[in-house]
């Protein structure tokens, strides 16, 4: 029962290097804490002072933007593969 | 020589040295350059810049790059027309048009990826990546051609045919992705950390990209003669250009190459240059908060002719309503209908066949008008910055000839029916001057 985490370049001073990490399905905040738990320090550059979601934080449910879901609540299915990924610009 | 301090986290602060890094190692802010405004002061003059190439490496003082050997197929210097006839239609006094179809390849993007890729270059950068909803992946695809570099270009599968086969034509790696351009934009912000050898322009080069659009600012203030307009329309997509056109007048302002216009200081935050923003409706995050006061701008499903602009998550859709609140402006939004008509309007009335971004900027430039919000006693200036070549499938059947008819003199006359006046006698005023890019305008 886990699902998979891609961790992007900027945080990976604080995996250790992992570019994926297996943590316990559950909510996106569930997610989040567990990563915490490992790697101390992942979740105050994710969420602002008030647990929520840093403005230039994306996360990715199965390819999907969790602000189009449940926010931090939006549920991690078994096998799922959750994307942490900085906003970008583009056109 | 770089004027670049450092770059800066527009949300925290934090500071970083001038590499290939778009995002706060902290909290994930977008980093911008920031620059020695004190020691380019006097130094950086009208007179240098009028003696240095009619292309946008003349503001290269003003650009985050060294500037020598620029990677570059001329883009700017795209001509300021003088828009009577589309004023009369829309009820506004003195207006211009910043024809940016006219560069190298049909848009405003040479702009950014010629300075992106430069910076790319001195960075040591072989390969040079981007997410595209067509008009980048254009341009990377010929600068990287010009550079001697390699390119990869993510689009979304659906995108108009003629974009595909234009940044074909270069050579490169060319991958259509099934999904929209956020999810694209996405995929490549994820594979910017697997492939950190590639320069993805609009992701680790972003800083530098995105500051080639103060040259939209910084053109036509010098083609007005080093002076400000009153009021700015720009199209949103993730809403960089429009923050850099800001970005670009207050620093003509800091470093006195104009003067504030009549009534504010230079320092007075509403200004230098009321600025608005136009979207289409099919893709209306930034309207949409700008319309209900919102702080903060909630991510949409695009579903809109306008592709160009059709970025669901704008990641600086938030710096753009500040600025729009900040100046005093606004930000509208158009229909599909309402983008052709602007199109055509545009066309009829100038002579200028704009993409649908233009169509876009020129309806809700007609649309603030009749609100009132661009006034008539305004200088104004409507950024229209993709050529209309590229997106013809908009029309589908709905532009074609007036009549088929057969090569003889009375098809003419019964396919006309009266409705053309005879030879010699044109209606309405006769087009107005075109600000040049040569130095005589440049005082």
């Amino acid at each position: 029962m886990s699902v998979i985490v891609r961790v992007p370049a900027q945080l990976r001073n604080l995996t250790g290097g992992a570019g994926e990490l297996d943590v316990p399905a559950g909510t996106v905040r569930d997610v989040i804490g567990a990563v915490e738990a490992a790697h101390p320090g992942i979740e105050a550059r994710l969420l602002d002072e008030r647990g929520a979601l840093r403005r230039f934080v994306n996360v990715f449910v199965a390819e999907e933007d969790v602000r189009y879901l449940d926010g931090l609540d939006t549920s991690v299915a078994d096998g799922t593969t959750v994307s942490i990924v900085p906003a970008v610009a583009g056109g | 020589m770089s004027y670049v301090l450092t770059l800066t986290c527009r949300e925290c602060g934090r500071t970083y040295p001038p590499e290939a890094e778009h995002a706060c190692a902290f909290c994930f802010g977008p980093l911008e350059a920031t620059y020695d405004y004190d020691a380019m002061t006097g130094r950086v003059t009208r007179e240098a810049i009028a003696a240095g190439p009619l292309d946008i490496w003349r503001y290269a003082d003003l650009l985050p790059v060294e500037g020598h050997g620029p990677v570059s197929l001329g883009a700017g210097c795209t001509p300021l027309v003088r828009a009577d006839r589309l004023a009369v239609e829309i009820g506004l006094g003195e207006l211009w048009v910043k024809d940016d179809t006219r560069n190298p390849t049909g848009s405003f993007k040479d702009r950014v990826v010629s300075v992106a890729l430069t910076k790319a270059r001195e960075l040591g950068f072989k390969v040079a990546a981007c997410a595209s909803t067509g008009n980048l992946a254009n341009s990377v695809a010929a600068h990287a051609a010009r550079a001697g570099m390699q390119s990869v270009v993510l689009i979304p599968s659906d995108l108009e045919q003629a974009k595909v086969l234009t940044t074909a034509v270069f050579g490169g790696k060319l991958l259509a992705v099934d999904g929209n351009y956020d999810d694209v934009n996405r995929l490549c912000a994820e594979l910017a950390s697997e492939y950190p050898d590639w320069a993805f322009v609009n992701v680790n080069v972003r800083p530098y990209y995105a500051e080639g659009s103060k040259t939209l600012a910084f053109e036509v203030a010098e083609q007005l003669g080093w002076e400000l307009p009153d009021h700015v329309v720009a199209p949103i997509a993730s809403g960089a250009q429009l923050t850099k056109i800001d970005k670009g007048f207050r620093e003509l302002v800091r470093l006195g190459l104009v003067s504030p216009l009549a009534g504010h200081d230079a320092e007075d935050p509403a200004g230098p240059v009321r600025v608005s923003g136009a979207q289409a409706d099919g893709c209306s995050p930034v309207a949409a908060a700008f319309a209900s006061g919102a702080d903060h701008v909630r991510p949409v499903k695009p579903s809109t002719i306008a592709k160009s602009l059709a970025i669901g998550n704008p990641a600086d859709g938030w710096y753009a309503l500040e600025v729009v609140r900040r100046t005093g402006g606004a930000i509208g939004s158009v229909s599909d209908a309402e983008i052709l008509e602007g199109i055509r309007l545009l066309a009829r009335t100038e002579g200028i066949f704009a993409e649908t971004a233009g169509g876009v900027t020129i309806a809700t430039l007609a649309k603030l008008a009749r609100e009132g919000v661009i006034r008539d006693d305004e200088r104004v200036v409507a950024y229209v910055t993709g050529n209309g070549l590229k997106t013809v499938e908009a029309f589908g059947d709905t532009a074609g000839p007036t009549a088929t008819i057969r090569p003889r003199l009375e098809d003419v006359t019964a396919a006309l029916d009266g409705h053309l006046t005879t030879a010699g006698t044109t209606t309405g005023p006769v087009a107005g001057a075109v600000a040049g890019t040569t130095t005589e305008q440049a005082s």
